[in-house]
C-alpha cells in the first residue's frame, strides 16, 4: 500500500478539484470536464504505452485521433441511398484497383529483389494507378457531392450500433499505423517525430477535403448516442419523479404550485444534462479502468519487461535475441490503436464530427504535454497527466481572468494595458502549460508519478 | 506567338510565386538545419520564433507609421527589420541561456531537447498571441507592384500579362543576397569554419580550442537573422497570422529534411523544391495546353494533377518519399 501513496494523493487531489468546480461552478461544467479527462487518459495510455515502454516518440496523435472520429461516421450514419447509386459502384471499382495495385506491387518488389530499375517501374505503376483512378472516381465524385449537398453529399455510413465504432476505430488507426510503422519506424527518434507529425497532417487533410468520404468541413452533426437524449428524459415520468423526489427538501419551500411547477422544470432540465454526462462518465471510465488493468499487466509481464530493456538498451536487447523492428511495430500499432479508440470516444461524446477542427497544437503537443507532466512509463502517471492538464487547460482562463484582475485591481477600468490584457485571458493557457512543461522537464524529468521498476 | 503566351502565363502563375515561396521556406529551413547541425536538437519552435520575429516588424511598421516615418516606394518594415532582428536574438539568446543550455551542458539525448522546444513553442505562441492577438494583419506599404499585368500586355503586345509584386522581387534579391553573405561567412572566414568544425565533431573542435561558447552565440545571431527575415518576408508577400507561421513550420521541416538535414545548401535547395513541387503539382494546366496544342486537341478538364486543398499533402509526400529511398537527404545531409 505504501509504494501507491504518491498515487493515491495525487488522484484525491485531482477529484477533489473536479467537485470543487461542480460546486461553485456547475455540476453540468464538472463532468463535461471529468469526460474530457477521461478520454485524454485513454489517449495518454495509448501514447504512454508507444513513449513510455518502448521509447517511441509518435508525434503523430493528432492522425488518429482523426481517424477514430471518421470510424463513428462511417459506421454510425444511416447509409444515404441515392449516394450510392450515384457512385457506389465507381467508388468500389476504385477500392478493388487500388487493393489490386498494392498487391502488385507487393508481388513485384518480392519477385524482382535484384532488378535494377525496380523503383523506376514501381512509380510508374502508382502513377498510372493514380491516374486511372481519378479518371474513374471524377464522376462518381462529383455525383455524390450534388446530391443534398447542404444535408448529405456523402455516402454515409452503415448504421451501426455507435459503440462498434469504437472497436473499428481502433482498428482504423492500427491499420495506419501499421503501414507508417513499416516506413517511417527505421528512422533515428527526431526524424520519427517529425515525419509522424506530417504523416497526421496528410490524413487529416484527406478527411477534411474528401467529402464524400464524411462531408469534409462541412462537419458531420447529430451523430447517435449511446445515452438517453436530454429531451426524452424531461418527458418521461419516472425521470422527473425521481428529480422530485432528490430535490424535495428545496422544493418543500416554494409557495404557490406555479412556482413549484417552474423550479421542478428548472430542475428537470439540469438534471437530465447531468444525467446523460454521468452515462458517458460510465462508459467512459469502463473503458479508462480495462485499459488501466490490461497495460498495467502488460507493463510488468515477460513482455513488459523485454520492451523496457529495448529501450534502455537496443543493442543489449537485440544481442539477446529480440526482434526489435517487430516488437516496434507492434508496440506503435497497438498505442495507434487506443489514440483512435479515444478519438472515437469523443466524437461520439461530442456527437459532432469536425474534421476542420483537428489541430496539432491541441491533438498532438497538448496530449504529449501530458504525458511527459504525469510520468512516462508509469501508466498511473499518464492517467495523471491526462487529467491534470486537461483541467488546466480548461480553467487556465478563468484563473489567468482573476490573476490579471487582482493584479492590475489598482489601475483604472479603462486602461488600455489592463483591457488588453483581460482581452487576451484565454491565451494564458498556452503560457501555463509551456512554462509547466519547461519545469518539469527541468527539475522532475521522470514526471510527477515516476516509473516503478517493481524487482522480482 | 502561342507559345511564348504559354511561357508568360507559367512564369506568372507558377515560376514566380514558387521563387518566392521557395525563397522564404529556403530562409526557414536553413535556421531549423543550422540549429539541428550545430545545437544538435530538431527546433519546435521554429515557426513561433520566425513568428515572433515578425510580430515586431508589424508593431514596429505601425508605430513608424503613426510617427510618419516612411521608406518610400519600398515597405516600411524594411526599416524596421533590423530593430526586430536585435529583438529576436535577444529573446533567443535568453531562452537558450534559461533553457537549453542546461540540457546542451547536461549532453541530454535529442528528443528531450525536441521535447523542451515544444515547450518553448507554447511559450512563444502564448507570448505572441497576448501581445498582438490572432488575427490576420497585413502591414505592406509603399509601391505594391513592379509591373502590372496590362503594362505588360501592352508593352509585349502578348495576350498573357505578366505580373512582378514588388514582395516577390524584394523576396527573391533579399534571399540572395543574405544567403550569399551567410554561405561566405561559414566558408571564407575563420569563424565559420569553427562552426562547421564544431558540427562535424564537438569533441575534435573542442580539442583544437574552439570556444563552443562563441560558435553557440553565433548561431543563435544567424538563426535570428534567418528567421526574422524570412518571417517579414512572408508576411509582406502574403500576411501576418500567426496559426499559419506554425503550420508553415511543416514544410520547412520537409525543405529541411528533403535537403539533407545539418547542410545549409541542402535546405537552401529543399526549400525551392518542395515550393516547385507544391505549386506545379497544384497548377491548372488547361490553358497552358490551349495555348501549345492545336485547337483539336484542346483539353476539356481543368488538367490539374492535384487539387490546391492538397498543398501541403505534396510537401509531406516528397518527404516521406525521400526518407524512403535517400533517408539522408537528396544533398546528403548527416547521417540518421
Amino acid at each position: 500500500m505504501m509504494q501507491y501513496k504518491n498515487v493515491i494523493v495525487a488522484y484525491s487531489i485531482m477529484i477533489i478539484l473536479i467537485i470543487l468546480v461542480g460546486v461553485f461552478q456547475s455540476w453540468s461544467i464538472a463532468l463535461s470536464i471529468l469526460n474530457y479527462c477521461l478520454i485524454s487518459a485513454v489517449m495518454t495510455i495509448g501514447a504512454n504505452i508507444q513513449w513510455g515502454y518502448a521509447g517511441l516518440i509518435n508525434f503523430g496523435i493528432m492522425g488518429y485521433t482523426a481517424l477514430g472520429g471518421l470510424a463513428v461516421v462511417l459506421i454510425s450514419v444511416a447509409p444515404v441511398p441515392e449516394a450510392w447509386d450515384a457512385g457506389g459502384l465507381r467508388l468500389i471499382l476504385c477500392l478493388i484497383l487500388i487493393i489490386l495495385i498494392i498487391l502488385l506491387i507487393k508481388f513485384l518488389s518480392r519477385r524482382f529483389r535484384d532488378f535494377k530499375n525496380k523503383t523506376l517501374i514501381i512509380s510508374l505503376i502508382i502513377i498510372a494507378g493514380i491516374i486511372l483512378i481519378r479518371f474513374i472516381s471524377a464522376p462518381a465524385i462529383e455525383n455524390i457531392e450534388s446530391i443534398d449537398p447542404a444535408k448529405t453529399g456523402f455516402l454515409g455510413g452503415l448504421g451501426l450500433p455507435i459503440l462498434l465504432s469504437w472497436i473499428v476505430g481502433g482498428l482504423f488507426a492500427a491499420g495506419v499505423a501499421f503501414v507508417i510503422g513499416k516506413i517511417a519506424l527505421g528512422l533515428r527518434a527526431d526524424y520519427l517525430a517529425i515525419a509522424t507529425l506530417l504523416i497526421a497532417e496528410i490524413i487529416v487533410s484527406i478527411i477534411k477535403h474528401e467529402d464524400w468520404l464524411a462531408r469534409g468541413v462541412k462537419n458531420v452533426i447529430g451523430l447517435k448516442r449511446p445515452a438517453p437524449y436530454e429531451i426524452d428524459l424531461q418527458n418521461s415520468q419516472w425521470f422527473i419523479n425521481l428529480v422530485e423526489k432528490f430535490n424535495s427538501s428545496k422544493l418543500n419551500f416554494t409557495n404557490s404550485a406555479s412556482e413549484y411547477q417552474n423550479l421542478l422544470t428548472q430542475y428537470v432540465i439540469d438534471a437530465s444534462s447531468v444525467y446523460v454526462k454521468l452515462c458517458f462518465t460510465g462508459l467512459f471510465l469502463i473503458i479508462v479502468i480495462s485499459l488501466l488493468i490490461l497495460t498495467q499487466r502488460a507493463l510488468y509481464s515477460p513482455w513488459g519487461r523485454k520492451m523496457r530493456a529495448i529501450r534502455d538498451n537496443e543493442i543489449a536487447a537485440s544481442a539477446m535475441g529480440k526482434n526489435i523492428v517487430k516488437e516496434h511495430l507492434l508496440i506503435f500499432v497497438l498505442g495507434s490503436a487506443i489514440v483512435g479508440l479515444a478519438g472515437a470516444m469523443m466524437v461520439t461524446n461530442d456527437g459532432l464530427f469536425t474534421p476542420g477542427s483537428y489541430r496539432p497544437m491541441r491533438y498532438t503537443f497538448v496530449i504529449w504535454v501530458m504525458v511527459i507532466v504525469g510520468g512516462t512509463g508509469n501508466n498511473f502517471g499518464a492517467i495523471l497527466g491526462g487529467f491534470a492538464v486537461w483541467f488546466l487547460w480548461v480553467q487556465a482562463a478563468p484563473i489567468s481572468l482573476f490573476l490579471i484582475e487582482f493584479l492590475t485591481s489598482h489601475l483604472p477600468e479603462t486602461n488600455e494595458l489592463k483591457v488588453h490584457l483581460i482581452n487576451s485571458a484565454p491565451y494564458f493557457r498556452f503560457l501555463i502549460i509551456g512554462i509547466g512543461l519547461l519545469l518539469i522537464m527541468r527539475y522532475r524529468p521522470q514526471g510527477i508519478l515516476p516509473e516503478k521498476i517493481v524487482k522480482q | 506567338m502561342d507559345f511564348v503566351n504559354a511561357i508568360v502565363l507559367l512564369l506568372n502563375f507558377t515560376v514566380l510565386p514558387a521563387l518566392t515561396y521557395g525563397s522564404q521556406l529556403a530562409l526557414g529551413a536553413i535556421f531549423v538545419t543550422l540549429i539541428y547541425g550545430v545545437l544538435r536538437f530538431a527546433n519546435f519552435a521554429t515557426g513561433d520564433m520566425m513568428s515572433f520575429g515578425t510580430m515586431f516588424a508589424v508593431l514596429l511598421t505601425y508605430h513608424f507609421q503613426s510617427v510618419g516615418i516612411n521608406f518610400g516606394f519600398l515597405p516600411t518594415a524594411l526599416l524596421t527589420t533590423p530593430f526586430a532582428i536585435l529583438i529576436m536574438i535577444l529573446y533567443m539568446l535568453t531562452i537558450d541561456k534559461f533553457v537549453f543550455s542546461y540540457y546542451r551542458i547536461k549532453k541530454s539525448p535529442p528528443v528531450q531537447l525536441a521535447m523542451v522546444s515544444v515547450g518553448v513553442m507554447f511559450v512563444t505562441q502564448a507570448l505572441i498571441r497576448i501581445i498582438i492577438g490572432p488575427s490576420d494583419r497585413r502591414f505592406l506599404d509603399g509601391e505594391k507592384f513592379i509591373l502590372k499585368a496590362n503594362e505588360f500586355k501592352e508593352m509585349t503586345g502578348l495576350n498573357e500579362g505578366l505580373t512582378v509584386k514588388s514582395t516577390q522581387l524584394l523576396t527573391i534579391l533579399l534571399t540572395i543576397i543574405i544567403v550569399s553573405i551567410m554561405f561566405w561567412f561559414l566558408n571564407k572566414t575563420k569563424t565559420g569554419t569553427s562552426m562547421r568544425a564544431y558540427s562535424d565533431n564537438e569533441d575534435l573542435a573542442l580539442l583544437s580550442g574552439i570556444d563552443p561558447k562563441k560558435v553557440v552565440l553565433i548561431t543563435w545571431i544567424i538563426a535570428g537573422i534567418l528567421a526574422t527575415v524570412g518571417g517579414i518576408l512572408y508576411g509582406l508577400d502574403k500576411s501576418y497570422r500567426p496559426f499559419v507561421y506554425f503550420n508553415n513550420m511543416l514544410p520547412i521541416f520537409a525543405a529541411a529534411i528533403v535537403g539533407g538535414i545539418g547542410n545549409p545548401y541542402g535546405a537552401f535547395l529543399g526549400g525551392y523544391v518542395i515550393a516547385f513541387a507544391e505549386i506545379f503539382l497544384t497548377y491548372a494546366y488547361k490553358k497552358f495546353f490551349t495555348y501549345i496544342l492545336p485547337d483539336a486537341f484542346e483539353p476539356d478538364s481543368l488538367i490539374q494533377l492535384l487539387s490546391t486543398d492538397y498543398k501541403f499533402a505534396i510537401s509531406f509526400s516528397i518527404l516521406v518519399i525521400v526518407l524512403l529511398f535517400r533517408p539522408s537527404g537528396i544533398f546528403e545531409g548527416k547521417k540518421i
